[in-house]
């Protein structure tokens, strides 16, 4: 297997499902960049260059780049879906969603349910999150637990290129609306990702590493801030284990419950914020339905009730990072 | 356009239907049966049928909270609606959608909506798919002034305009958004303002059938060979308040008075096909009746609807979850 980055894998899940299917098409802002100027026409493939290459491939009647006007493409999108294509709508950073939102979770989250079961929506919004860039408040937001909220979506945060390939081909594939968020301090991290298609299943926890002492849940990026963690730990004894969520919605309590019930100690890393978060929400599931098993409260390891900050110093604050996550397992395995 | 005979029958027929079952629902609100609220189309009807009579089952619309109208003249079983409306289990969305979500998307009805302006965005959509399998189908964006004014609108307006897609914004100016009059609240002239998009646009006596007709025609027809978007500004009466039981005391009762004495679609139809000999009076008479009675066996099928089972609250979420 090759080693490739987190951007490529996510460009080949692409490329083999447009390959595959040519209702599927992909539109937003520059997912090309270069429409209509005088120079190259695929300058950029998305802000991240996760499309590149895809123009040429497919040609623009498949991969459209659109105006700066987010409500009218994503519930184009969303228009299209539901008359038969697959689209896939990027949107550069989470944080725009805002001007958009009523078309994701008032048009495409309830066409289906409000319909009566007849409408179905075949839909990936992609968009990138998270901190660490320096790019400052409405950039930087990690906003999975907004869509979590709203039945109707489904909610992907990969972890690792292997994931991300494979969770990607899945949300495509699948026939209900998927939010798909990549953070951004991942696309160039690297990892084995096999050359043909393949899927990862939604609401099966990915389990990363496995120790009888304290069950971590991470999501994203973090799941390496946590590994850094336990690996600490480990050296003074302590053995955790790590599960990938994979998903927010639908969310994989079975093996988070098991894994409770083997350690009887939870703490929950997650780079949302924390007031009505996924930290929170995965901290009540657990609280009402394996209270017995828990031998110490349940600690979340999130930012700050804050806006995302800029200054490096700042930002570094912001984030949870492998101290915290250090300092939090420590706590929960008092008087063991 | 010359229309044949059936046609015209037809148009009547359909706009007759959508009137009744306007007075009707209002009539049943007031039975307290009803268990949400309702916003009526009556006085709007030339507007629906006018467009709808050139569309086929592939060819969407998306509505707007005013949405019964569109659903009538798009083809929307009747009673199936009226049975939505009632909240039953046998409705056209199974009780889960209510009065401003009616769909059926096997007659490309993409949706009556409950939030202003959002259907242009998804209509945009629909013409996306068309033009991109190559149908030759169109989609038309139901919206009213206060629609217009809305974000989703102008950027759907820009977006149908540069990817030149096959879809119609018809715009029905009932003078009101909600309580607040389209005189104060809409600056410019919506055909100007589409015009600045690039969008072929034109303003269209709603109480004239036949000019919603053939301004319809070519806007259909523009769509169909690949020309791209048109705007119709379709100035037209809204009889009952913003929904009903809306006291209305923001128009005069002078003015309401005037306005269905003096702009009825209906009777301007009536009075152009028989004085010009193409239908008579008596057909027409007997077409109420018989329109009247499809109403009222909707209500009752309405009625004797099972109500939902409460195990449904919730299926139909997602496909697979």
């Amino acid at each position: 297997m090759a080693r490739k980055s987190f951007r490529q894998a996510l460009n080949e899940a692409l490329r083999h499902e447009m390959a595959r299917d040519d209702n599927v098409i992909v539109l937003g802002e520059d997912v090309c960049g270069g429409a209509g100027a005088s120079g190259e026409q695929d300058a950029w493939g998305g802000a991240f260059g996760v499309t590149k290459g895809l123009l040429a491939e497919f040609g623009p009647e498949r991969i459209m780049d659109t105006p700066i006007t987010e409500s009218a493409f994503i519930g184009a999108a969303a228009g299209a879906a539901m008359t038969g294509l697959r689209p896939v709508a990027e949107i550069m950073f989470v944080d725009f969603l805002g001007v958009c939102f009523d078309q994701i979770f008032n048009q495409a989250a309830k066409v289906r349910y409000m319909f009566g079961g007849k409408a179905v929506t075949p839909l990936v919004i992609r968009a990138s999150f998270g901190a660490g860039a320096r790019s400052a408040s409405q950039h930087s937001q990690a906003l999975y637990p907004l869509f979590t909220h709203i039945p109707g979506l489904k909610v992907v945060i990969p972890s690792n290129p292997y994931d991300a390939k494979g969770l990607l081909i899945e949300a495509i594939r699948d026939d209900d609306p998927v939010i798909f968020l990549e953070n951004k301090m991942l696309y160039d991290s690297e990892g084995e990702v096999p050359d043909g298609a393949y899927t990862v299943p939604f609401g099966e926890a990915g389990i990363l590493r496995e120790g009888d002492d304290a069950t971590i849940v991470a999501l994203g990026r973090m799941t390496a801030v946590a590994e850094t963690a336990a690996v600490r730990l480990a050296n003074d004894g302590i053995d955790c284990t790590i599960i990938d969520p994979r998903t927010v919605s639908p969310l994989d309590e079975d093996t988070i419950l098991d894994f409770v019930a083997d350690t009887g100690r939870l703490v929950i890393v997650d780079e949302a914020y924390p007031r009505c978060g996924t930290a929170a929400d995965i901290s009540s599931i657990v609280a009402e339905k394996a209270f017995h098993d828990l031998k110490a409260p349940i600690l979340k390891v999130t930012p700050p009730h804050a806006p995302v900050p800029y200054a490096p110093q700042l930002e570094e604050a912001f984030l949870p990072d492998t101290r915290d996550v250090e300092a939090a397992v420590r706590s929960v395995m008092e008087g063991a | 356009m010359q229309l044949s005979r059936d046609e015209l029958l037809s148009a009547y027929r359909t706009m007759r239907t959508i009137r009744m079952f306007e007075d009707r629902v209002n009539q049943e609100m007031s039975t307290g049966d009803v268990p949400g609220a309702v916003h009526l189309y009556a006085g709007q009807e030339a507007s629906a049928v006018g467009i709808c009579m050139h569309l086929n089952d592939s060819d969407r619309i998306a509505s707007t909270h005013r949405g019964h109208g569109h659903c009538i003249a798009k083809g929307c079983d009747v009673n199936a609606m009226m049975a939505e409306i009632f909240g039953k289990a046998n409705g056209i969305c199974q009780g889960k959608g209510g009065s401003m979500h009616i769909a059926d998307l096997d007659r490309g009805m993409m949706g009556a909506n409950g939030i202003v302006g959002g259907g242009p965005p998804l209509i945009c959509g629909a013409a996306m798919t068309a033009k991109y399998r190559k149908t030759g189908g169109v989609a038309v964006a139901f919206a009213g002034d206060g629609a217009f004014n809305q974000g989703t609108t102008q950027e759907s307006l820009n977006l149908a305009s540069i990817w030149r897609l096959p879809v119609i914004f018809a715009v029905e100016d009932n003078g009101f958004a909600e309580a607040t009059s389209s005189d104060y609240a809409v600056a410019g002239d919506i055909v100007e303002r589409a015009g600045a998009y690039g969008i072929p646009s034109e303003r269209v006596d709603g109480l004239d059938f036949f000019a919603v007709h053939e301004a319809a025609a070519k806007a259909v027809a523009r769509g169909r060979s690949g020309d791209g978007a048109s705007v119709l500004h379709i100035k037209t009466p809204r009889y009952y308040g913003h929904f009903s039981g809306d006291a209305d005391t923001y128009r005069t009762a002078e003015e309401k008075e005037a306005m269905r004495r003096d702009q009825d679609c209906l009777k301007r139809f009536r009075e152009r096909v028989t004085e010009a000999a193409l239908l008579d009076a008596v057909q027409l008479d007997q077409l109420d009746d018989e329109v009247a009675a499809a109403i009222d066996a909707a209500v009752d099928f309405a009625r004797a609807g099972p109500l939902p089972e409460s195990s449904e609250v919730a299926t139909d979420v997602y496909l697979d979850y």
